[in-house]
């Protein structure tokens, strides 16, 4: 068995709509977290995300399947018994208590002696950035203050978990990505596991040892961050994380071809395969081949052309109407004059970096 | 001209115009009577009733200890009474609290249309008669009422019990009548009480118990003060509960200041029985108004 610190078996949730009809929340879900690895849960809203967090605080009860934490069965174990803190996204601060009284509120629970208390509140204030601010109250601080506060309050008794709901949401861009930085050096400081929501693909890919991609209370995928983005495991998560140009089609001797017409190839190409499959090309793999380069290529009609500052975003069309999106670096702006006054693209693409996406893997 | 003014002191202008009538009434039909009342606590009662415009201490005196030597000796019957309205206030204050801080729980987690109609409920006795409602406790609670009976059709008693007529009926009363007084503000705060901070507390592995006494407690406790001193207040000075359910046995301040006035024709001792309510009074809102302006600012966030 894996060395895992949660363990999700069949975890399921239906909730029921005023309307007499039922949501599931969770659809037989399987989940290893591992120690010391911060772990992102991605997906649309209304996926099931802060239930999952909340099966594993306790404040969800599970319709069916277990939770063990670090070993240990806690399906039936209630949040105050179960080694678990959360970061909550409104931070919940304690409105009538200190900043030092909030932080220490675990350690007091806890028992731990006041002197003994006062030092490692002083410890974790300082280590999340607010050294000194124990006698504040928490509405005398700012947002990203609160927030910060939330976290020490939530690592003070060193918990073997900590979930994290979505808690950058409420920051400004800046400070969101300062934060960002803060929470992985805090997690790979503090050796304890995190579980980390967002709606957030950039934060997802950027901070997580692994992401899990979840939609309608299932996994779609878990891999590390990259193998999320380049091989995409069914057509959900190719269009949900990063822009994608997906193709529809049948295989047949190292192309795909759609029932339009349209032909993309890839590399390799066992010539075994065959059957109904996805192609998928991100914008910034195709290219604008210069003379006599021989690629294999789709010739499109451009319908927009936007400046994004790095690069150029093209917005065009096939001659059968399916839409291409490129992001075309700015270094190749000599090319940009040409294709807006012709309103036409040549967009090249390298077929070893096309993925297939196989129809019978598909989750959705 | 009007044009002439800053915004700032224009509004002022404009609030001490509004409220010049407010103003006016109070000057006129509250701190009027106060002034006068508080005169006539320090004149000496004139023989056939009105009063004699000498100082005159004893009236306090007769409450507090020092009985005018010229009349009567010390008798601490006024000081008995003034303590056992406190005691039945503070018991009101209690079992209306009981009564109510649950019922807020249990209203505020309801639909919201459920949650309209208990309060409607809770405000419908303010429909019907103050005298009426108490008198149904009469029949309730008196010897032939309906409790007796029931008790003594059933064999559980051989003779009927003293219901009515007890500081148990009057705190019984004044529960009945106050409830709605102490539901309010404590519901206004269980109402608006963030129940992630409960679920905060639970993450962080303090038990409900903990919970509730660390978290809920002080949260909702501006409430509890407002309703406490809604209710105290008012019962303290009750004369119509008493009069009812107390019979002529258990007297109130609010009686004996009643009969000062209406029967014994004492003004300054009816005025001084009055201003000792009127303290007590005093000391209470004065300690609310300092621990709320301490601790409110931090709970209503
Ligand atoms: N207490 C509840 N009662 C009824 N339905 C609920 C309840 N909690 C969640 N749901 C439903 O379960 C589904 C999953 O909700 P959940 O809050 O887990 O989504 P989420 O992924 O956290 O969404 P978001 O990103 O918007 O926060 C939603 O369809 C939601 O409407
Ligand atoms: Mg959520």
């Amino acid at each position: 068995m894996r060395d895992s610190i949660v363990r999700l078996e069949g975890a399921a949730k239906t909730f029921p709509t005023p309307e007499g009809l039922s949501v599931t929340a969770l659809d037989a879900l399987d989940l290893d977290v591992d120690r010391n690895e911060f772990l992102t849960l991605l997906g649309p809203s209304g996926c099931g995300k802060t239930t999952l967090l909340q099966a594993i605080s306790g404040f969800v009860e599970l319709d069916a399947g277990r939770i063990l934490i670090d070993g240990v069965d806690m399906t039936a174990r209630p949040p105050y018994r179960r080694p678990v803190n959360t970061v909550f996204q409104s931070y919940a601060l304690f409105p009538h208590m200190t900043v030092g009284e909030n932080t220490g509120y675990a350690l007091e629970v806890a028992g731990v002696a006041r002197s003994e208390r006062m030092k490692q509140v002083a410890a974790v204030l300082d280590m999340v950035g607010l050294a000194g601010m124990e006698g504040r109250r928490p509405r005398q601080l700012s947002g990203g203050q609160q927030q910060r506060v939330a976290l020490a309050r939530a690592i003070v008794a060193r918990p073997k978990l900590l979930l994290l709901d979505e808690p950058l949401s409420a920051l400004d861009k800046n400070l969101r990505q300062a934060m960002q930085i803060e929470l992985k050096a805090l997690q790979s400081e503090l050796g304890i596991s995190f579980i980390f929501v967002t709606h957030d693909q950039q934060e997802a890919l950027t901070m997580s040892d692994r992401v899990a991609v979840l939609s309608g209370g299932r996994i779609q995928q878990l891999d590390t961050p990259r193998n999320i983005y380049d091989h995409p495991a069914n057509g959900f998560v190719a269009t949900f994380v990063g822009a994608s140009n997906l193709f529809e089609g049948q295989l047949d001797n190292g192309r795909l071809v759609t029932s339009e017409g349209v032909s993309v190839r890839y590399l390799p190409s066992p010539a075994s395969v065959s059957g109904a499959a996805q192609a998928l090309i991100r914008p910034e793999q195709f290219f604008i081949a210069e003379e006599g380069e021989a690629c294999p290529y789709l010739d499109v009609d451009v319908e927009q052309i936007v400046f994004v500052g790095s690069s150029f975003e093209l917005f065009g069309r096939t001659a059968v109407g399916h839409k291409v999106i490129a992001e075309i670096p700015a270094s190749r702006r000599r090319f940009i004059g040409e294709i807006e006054q012709a309103r036409r693209a040549r967009l090249s693409y390298d077929p070893a970096a096309v993925h297939l996406i196989r129809c019978d893997t598909d989750g959705i | 001209m009007a044009s002439d003014l800053s915004p700032a002191s224009r509004r002022r202008m404009q609030l001490a115009l509004l409220l010049t009538p407010v103003s006016l009434f109070f000057a006129v039909f509250f701190l009027g009577p106060l002034a006068i009342m508080i005169a006539t606590s320090f004149l000496a009662p004139g023989l056939y009733g009105g009063v004699e415009w000498v100082f005159y201490p004893h009236n306090y005196g007769r409450i507090l200890g020092f009985a005018d030597p010229a009349f009567e000796d010390f008798d601490p019957v006024y000081i008995s009474i003034f303590l056992r309205s406190l005691k039945i206030a503070a018991f009101t204050v209690i079992a209306t609290l009981l009564v109510c801080y649950p019922a807020a729980f249990c209203i505020a987690r309801l639909s919201e249309r459920s949650k309209n109609f208990c309060l409607f409920l809770i405000t419908l006795p303010f429909f019907a008669s103050l005298i009426v409602r108490l008198f149904i406790w009469v029949l309730i609670l008196r010897q032939t009422g309906i409790v007796n009976e029931m008790l003594l059709a059933t064999g559980v008693i051989d003779r009927p019990l003293e219901l009515i007529y007890t500081d148990g009926a009057i705190v019984l009363g004044m529960v009945y009548i106050f409830i709605p007084f102490m539901f309010m503000p404590v519901y206004a705060s269980v109402e608006k009480l963030d129940w992630t901070l409960v679920r905060a507390s639970l993450d962080l592995g303090a038990g409900p118990i903990r919970t509730f006494l660390r978290i809920i407690l002080p949260l909702t406790s501006p409430g509890i003060a407002g309703g406490a001193i809604i209710v105290f207040i008012p019962a303290l000075g009750n004369f119509v509960v008493p009069a009812v359910l107390g019979g002529a046995k258990v007297m109130m301040l609010g009686n004996l200041i009643e009969q000062q006035f209406l029967s014994a024709r004492n003004w300054p001792f009816g005025s001084a029985l009055a201003m000792m309510v009127m303290s007590v009074m005093l000391v209470m809102l004065f300690v609310y108004v300092i621990a709320t302006g301490r601790r409110g600012a931090d709970v209503t966030n």
